[in-house]
C-alpha cells in the first residue's frame, strides 16, 4: 500500500517538475512546482520525517513560492511572449547533459545490488529536537545569524534609491 | 524503509538533474534559474531524509531542515537582487547584466 503511494507520488513529483521547468509562463511554472513540493512533502511523511514534511509545506510551498509569486507579479514578468523562454535548440545540450548524468547514476545504483536495509528504529520528533538543540546548537546559532544577514542584505538591496542617487 | 533506498536515490537523481537541465536551458531568465535551483536543493533534501530513514539517524532530517533555512535566506537575497537589477535595467535577462566584464 505505502509502496504504491510512494511510486505514484514519485511519478507525480517528476511529472510536475518536468512541467515546471518546461513551462514558459513563470506563474504556471511556480504552481507546478508547488504541486511537486506537495508530492515531496508526502514522500517525506512516508519516509517517517513528519517534521520535514510539515516544514516543506509551510516554508517551501507556503513562503518561498509565495515570495517568487510576489516578485513575478511585482516586476510584471508574466509575459512569456517577451522571448526569454529558451528555444528548443537551447534545450538540446541541457537535455543531453542531464540524460548522461541520469543514465550513469541509474546504472551505478542499479548495478550495486546493495543488501536490503535492516529496518532501523525511527527517531521520534522528540529525539530529533533533542539532537538538534543539544548537539547542533552552534549550527542553529549560525543559521539564525545567516538569516539575520540575509534580512539586512535584502533590506539594503530593496531600499528605494533617493532621487538623484543612482541611474 | 517502505521502498528500497536505491529507488529513492534514483528519484532524487532524476529531480536533481531535471533541475540542472532546466538551469542550463533557462540561462537567460533569472527567475527561472532560481526556480530550477530550488528543484535541485529539494532533491538534495530528499537524499538526506532518505538516508535518515535508511540508517535510523535523525541527523539527516536535521540537515534537511538546515538546508531549508539556508534556502530561504538564499532565495530572499537572490530575489532582492533580482528586484534591484530589474529596477536598474527593466529586465531579468541575464545577457543584459554584463557590465562587470573586464
Amino acid at each position: 500500500m505505502e509502496q504504491t503511494i510512494f511510486y505514484i507520488l514519485a511519478a507525480a513529483a517528476v511529472l510536475a517538475t518536468v512541467l515546471a521547468i518546461t513551462e514558459k509562463h513563470p506563474v504556471h511554472a511556480i504552481l507546478f512546482l508547488v504541486t511537486s513540493l506537495f508530492s515531496m512533502a508526502t514522500i517525506f511523511y512516508l519516509l517517517m520525517a513528519p517534521l520535514v514534511a510539515a516544514f516543506e509545506v509551510i516554508l517551501y510551498a507556503g513562503a518561498i513560492m509565495v515570495l517568487f509569486l510576489f516578485v513575478i507579479m511585482m516586476l510584471d514578468l508574466g509575459h512569456p511572449e517577451k522571448g526569454l523562454a529558451p528555444h528548443w535548440k537551447e534545450w538540446l545540450p541541457a537535455a543531453v547533459l542531464s540524460g548522461i548524468s541520469i543514465a550513469s547514476l541509474v546504472l551505478v545504483i542499479v548495478s550495486r545490488h546493495a543488501a536490503p536495509a535492516a529496518p532501523a528504529a525511527m527517531p521520534t520528533i522528540r529525539e530529533v529536537a533533542v539532537r538538534l538543540f543539544q548537539e547542533h546548537g552552534l549550527a542553529v546559532e549560525l543559521i539564525s545569524l545567516q538569516l539575520l544577514f540575509a534580512l539586512v542584505g535584502a533590506l539594503y538591496l530593496g531600499r528605494q534609491a533617493k532621487s538623484g542617487d543612482s541611474k | 524503509m517502505i521502498v528500497p533506498f536505491e529507488h529513492i536515490l534514483v528519484l532524487a537523481g532524476l529531480l536533481f538533474f531535471l533541475g540542472m537541465g532546466g538551469l542550463l536551458a533557462w540561462r537567460a531568465n533569472l527567475i527561472m534559474m532560481l526556480v530550477c535551483i530550488e528543484v535541485m536543493l529539494n532533491a538534495v533534501m530528499l537524499v538526506f531524509v532518505a538516508g535518515s530513514a535508511r540508517w535510523g539517524n535523525p541527523d539527516g532530517q536535521l540537515f534537511a531542515i538546515f538546508i531549508m533555512a539556508l534556502t530561504s535566506a538564499e532565495v530572499s537575497l537572490a530575489l532582492a537582487m533580482v528586484v534591484y537589477l530589474h529596477r536598474k535595467k527593466r529586465t531579468v535577462n541575464t545577457d543584459m547584466f554584463s557590465e562587470m566584464k573586464g
